[in-house]
């Protein structure tokens, strides 16, 4: 069931970067990990303004549980850093490396299971965890976020 | 051996390290640097930073020939071991040097001595009521030539028209290097044009010292602060980026590192700057509001109101707010990030244009700023940055600069508009530094090949480029022509070349691999034709780089007649500041005051 996971994912991403269709639209044609509830970056938010991001109400009521969520694994911050970031679209530049370049405002960060390892930065991935709501600064970084996919599991999807 | 040997034993050895220090100690560095150009009257940070550890009178420091601390008519202090790096500095906070001159400042510490030179120079008196400061962020020679052809056409080698800075009378070439690089970035080089001092890589209204804060570098005075301080102008700042990107905060802001930015809003809000429009809205929100990028609870779009700025977030409320006689403050916020260029706002519809319609164009937010400021019956000083070329620049996505060079013109044809019949404002627009980008022909469909480098036409094969003539607001309507330009960044990452332009959004040329070195984006492998170009860059550079190559500006009003041939960029400040007389040269020279720094000048042969 795994291995046709991946398979049907891999082919899926290559679609997706062949004919520009939007993530939500693969993710839909994923099967969900488990138990895990499937929220796409589309899905996050209710509204994005100028004066904030309002949390769409399908994410309010995932707060704790466990979601699947795609997105693309954003360059990490620094090597020993406990998270990284996801974003809806890729990100070739390292905010942390490159002080002219900033995060969207519409980041997830992943805090993976310690035993996790994942690949390459930049690339399309499926992450499973807790969803976590609320702003909170990361205490070793500093970083701040919103929303949060904690113990998570990374599918890289190539 | 008994503790009080083991003591003496001690403090023979600190005493002899004590000794062996003073003896190899020189000063390391002397802030503001050798050759600076400081304007009478504006203040500055004086930093001795000596090599190694010394005793408080370990030192000496004298600026031509008196004692730094009756020089300047402040106590000086002594840091014995700055930021614990075994080294001791001396430091002056908040100086002012009144009267121009030659300023020879010494540092002695035992037997070595290290001397830099201060030219103080005054200002003329006031020739002009108001100055406009545009900054096209990255503009290069090319981007100039490409928004004249797409937006004026050429034919049989002529050109249809001008832009609205080619037209200026006075014209100069500036140098953008640094204290520490030949290459700048925006944030030192836009502190070059607001303080008349060189800085370096990454900082704002700083001299990069050993300092370890970010905020403990010796400051030099922003025009803003100057204007704000000894006069009752009033200031605009705008831009398209992000109004706390370096090139605003060049305007006010005092950091080692641009990328504080929820500090520099902060700063920001301290400037008292009466005009702040553009992108950058998250650094503005709590860190409690979904989307907001600080690290604390304060709320700046409240405390801004609060205070008394009127707030705008779209296009039609800057209008509006404009339009009203009662706003003589504006907050405009458009974006929480950096705005959407003009290729895809009017045209294409992509980047975040469908999440954020309102936007106003630069142009549009250079007229609400003008109305707004011309309410100060003591003038103002307004700074303009079309900040997206430099943005499209980086990730070599010429087209989108290019519109937005042509938004750049639209804007500096809004201030002209507004100045003509009148001979009070002094027009500058000038890079912050250039991008390695040129014009080497065209890429024509129709030319025969398989591969796309064989339909770049070079010399007579280029001809003339087909993009439709364009529209009321001088942008040819479609970008995706069969005969276009071949225009190429000579410095760049790994990344395919399409030799198209990038309709489905702006171009991400390079991603990063999990060795930490940039490679080409697969995304853009399958387009038709797409070719890879093996970077010629470190595998650490994300998109192309800046060059060192001169900045083209022009000029036009009352002092613009000062920028001539090749100058620094400190230069434009003391332009800027000369027309606006901030710092007059006295018609009498009164006596020095004991103990000010006019009592120094007396002992050296200054000339005023």
């Amino acid at each position: 069931m795994k291995a046709r996971y991946a398979t049907f994912a891999w082919r899926r991403v290559a679609l997706l970067r062949l004919a520009a269709l939007p993530i939500a639209a693969t993710l839909c044609r994923l099967a969900a990990a488990d138990d895990a509830s499937r929220l796409s970056f589309a899905e996050m938010y209710a509204a994005r303004g100028v004066l904030g991001l309002e949390l769409a109400a399908k994410a309010k009521a995932l707060a704790g549980s466990r979601v699947e969520i795609l997105g693309y694994m954003a360059p990490p911050l620094k090597p020993e850093v406990p998270f990284f970031v996801l974003t809806r679209a890729p990100v070739a530049l390292c905010p942390f490396c490159n002080s002219d370049a900033d995060w969207p405002s519409d980041i997830v960060v992943v805090y993976p299971r310690s035993s996790e390892r994942w690949t390459q930065d930049g690339l399309p991935v499926v992450v499973a965890g807790t969803l976590e709501l609320g702003s909170k600064i990361d205490p070793q970084t500093g970083f701040v976020s919103l929303v949060r996919v904690v113990g998570a599991q990374v599918r890289a999807l190539r | 051996m008994s503790r009080l040997a083991r003591r003496m034993g001690a403090i023979v050895v600190a005493v002899a390290a004590v000794l062996l220090a003073v003896g190899t100690s020189m000063a390391a560095a002397i802030y503001p640097i050798d050759r600076a150009r400081i304007l009478a009257g504006s203040r500055f940070d004086f930093k001795v930073e000596f090599d190694g550890l010394l005793g408080a009178d370990g030192a000496r420091v004298t600026v031509n020939g008196v004692e730094a601390a009756t020089a300047f008519g402040k106590p000086v202090r002594f840091v014995e071991n700055e930021d614990g790096s075994g080294a001791s500095s001396l430091v002056v906070n908040d100086v002012t040097i009144a009267r121009p001159g030659t300023y020879v400042v010494t540092a002695t510490a035992g037997a070595k001595t290290q001397s830099v030179t201060w030219d103080v120079y005054a200002t003329g008196p006031r020739r002009a009521k108001n100055v406009i400061l545009f900054i096209g962020d990255g503009l290069s020679g090319a981007n100039r030539t490409a928004a004249r052809i797409l937006s004026k056409g050429i034919k049989e080698g002529k050109y249809y028209g001008a832009l609205s800075f080619d037209d200026m009378p006075y014209m100069a070439l500036v140098g953008t290097s640094g204290v520490d690089s030949i290459i700048t970035d925006s944030a030192n080089s836009m502190s070059a044009y607001t303080t008349g001092h060189k800085s370096s890589v990454n900082a704002l209204g700083v001299y990069v010292s050993r300092a370890k804060d970010n905020l403990g570098h010796p400051k030099v005075e922003t025009i803003t602060e100057l204007v704000k301080r000894r006069t009752g102008m009033a200031v605009g700042i705008v831009t398209d980026a992000e109004i706390e990107d370096a090139t605003p905060a060049g305007m006010f802001a005092h950091t080692r590192r641009r990328a504080d930015k929820d500090i520099i809003v902060e700063q920001l809000f301290l400037s008292k700057a009466d005009v702040v429009m553009g992108g950058g809205s998250a650094y503005f929100l709590p860190r409690k509001t979904g989307g907001s990028k600080r690290k604390d609870d304060n709320n700046y779009v409240d405390l801004f109101q609060r205070v008394g700025y009127r707030l705008a977030t779209t296009d039609a409320q800057m209008k509006a707010a404009a339009a009203d006689p009662k706003t003589t403050q504006l907050l405009g916020l458009f974006h929480p990030d950096n705005m959407d260029g003009a290729l895809d706002r009017h045209y294409l519809k992509k980047g975040t244009v469908a999440e954020f319609p309102e936007q106003p164009d630069l142009a549009d937010m250079t007229r609400a700023a003008l109305a707004v400021l011309a309410r100060n019956p003591e003038g103002f000083v307004l700074m303009v940055e079309a900040g997206l070329i430099d943005k499209y620049n980086h990730p070599l996505d010429w087209e989108r600069s290019v519109y937005d060079t042509i938004m750049l013109a639209n804007a500096v044809q809004a201030a002209k508009d507004w100045a003509k019949g009148r001979d009070d404002t002094l027009i500058v627009v000038t890079p912050d530094h250039t991008h390695g980008v040129s014009i080497v022909g065209t890429i024509d469909d129709a030319r025969p090949g398989t591969e796309m480098r064989d339909k770049v036409g070079v010399y007579a094969e280029a001809g003339f480029p087909n993009y439709p003539p364009a529209d009321k607001e001088g942008y040819p309507p479609s970008v995706d022509v069969s005969r276009r330009l071949a225009m190429f960044y000579g410095n760049f990452p790994d990344y395919y070349e399409t030799y198209r332009p990038k309709l489905d959004g702006p171009f991400v040329p390079s991603v990063q691999n999990e060795s930490k070195q940039y490679v080409a984006s697969g995304r853009y492998k399958d387009v038709p034709g797409a070719m890879l170009r093996t970077g010629n860059l470190p595998h650490t550079a994300d998109t192309g780089t800046h060059t060192a190559d001169d900045a083209l500006l022009t000029a036009m009003g009352p002092g613009a007649e000062q920028f001539h041939g090749f100058i620094e960029n400190v230069e434009v400040f003391r332009i800027l500041v000369d027309a606006l007389g901030l710092s007059p040269a006295p018609a009498v020279t009164a006596a020095p005051a004991p103990g000010s720094a006019e009592a120094a000048r007396p002992r050296v042969a200054a000339t005023p």
